[in-house]
């Protein structure tokens, strides 16, 4: 097994790949953005409340962008916010993942041919790792979302990747 | 008080810039008045003993194709009746009289109706855009209004 096999004797040491702690320690302590945009919002903090318990997964709101993992795109995305959140996001930290909430935030949803003022989806401004469909999507849907951005988070590695 | 009455009072202090009025089997009884009467029409609903429109309930803008139209529904809390009150102008000339210094809450209902239809309310305090951003262009509300390809470089339609 190697160098370092059978040679400590202190049983508190665990070893593993930087990658592996990195990626747990993220995928550990998502912190969210703590903003709302539409109903999605609602479902998002039924989420986040008592039934739901979003924090067992690591995920604390915070309220400003400095100190956050995660921003959840929960609502319509009008024009007029659309620049709002790219500022937002341009200020998060890297690494940084987004989850687009709802059919709103994914491709416009019910304004999706009149709505002058809506963006026809929130990748169009910033990019999207995990989309949770419906309108709105119940909190084990957002929670399911969450876990698959985990699931993403968790392969993660900084080992540049070639071209095949 | 009636409809009717509520119209029969206003007859009788405007005669014929009352224009129209249907009073029976609609929801919401309705006068409508000359564009130019409207701030002094408002001004005498409100401080006529018999009427006492204190409160004005919502002011709409509508688009009946060629031509515009404002809406104003008002109450009574004193005396527990309402009315409703249209005026129409041109599209090309959308000039109303503001009624900002009779009921306070016309003032971001017609900045909203500016927004949206384009309406020009003469005298009033502070019009500009509410709930649009300030930098677009147009009036969305209005029935030949294009959706625009891009605003600030984002793509518009679907």
């Amino acid at each position: 097994m190697g160098l370092l096999d059978q040679k400590f004797e202190n049983s508190n040491i665990v070893v593993t790949t930087m990658d592996n702690l990195l990626n747990w320690a993220r995928l550990s302590s998502l912190y969210q953005m703590q903003f709302g945009l539409a109903c999605c919002a609602i479902e998002m903090m039924a989420a986040s409340a008592s039934n739901f318990d979003m924090m067992r997964f690591g995920v604390i709101p915070r309220a400003t962008p400095r100190q956050c993992d995660v921003m959840i795109v929960s609502g319509t995305v009008t024009l007029k916010m659309a620049s709002r959140i790219k500022r937002l996001y341009d200020q998060m930290p890297e690494p940084r993942y987004v989850i687009s909430m709802g059919s709103c935030s994914n491709c416009g949803g019910p304004y999706w041919e009149h709505g002058y003022h809506v963006l026809k989806g929130v990748d169009r401004v910033i990019p999207v790792d995990v989309y949770v469909p419906g309108c709105p999507p119940r909190p084990e849907a957002l929670l399911e979302g969450l876990i698959k951005l985990q699931e993403k988070i968790r392969n993660e590695t900084m080992v540049k990747k070639k071209a095949v | 008080m009636t409809a009717q009455e509520i119209h029969d009072i206003l007859k009788s202090q405007f005669g014929d810039a009352i224009l129209e009025a249907k009073l029976e089997n609609v929801p919401d009884p309705f006068i409508k008045i000359q564009t130019e009467k409207i701030k002094e029409a408002a001004e005498f609903t409100k401080s006529d003993e018999r009427l006492q429109f204190d409160y004005l309930m919502c002011l709409s803008g509508v688009d009946y194709k060629g031509k515009l139209g404002i809406t104003y529904h008002l109450y009574s809390m004193t005396h527990r009746h309402k009315i409703v009150l249209k005026i129409e102008v041109p599209t090309e000339t959308p000039n109303v009289p503001s009624v900002e210094s009779v009921w306070k809450t016309a003032n971001w209902h017609e900045r909203e109706a500016f927004d949206l239809f384009g309406f020009n309310f003469i005298d009033h305090p502070d019009q500009r855009r509410i709930l649009l951003p300030d930098d677009w262009e147009g009036h969305p509300l209005r029935k030949d209004y294009q959706t625009p390809e891009f605003y600030n470089g984002m793509k518009v339609p679907y």
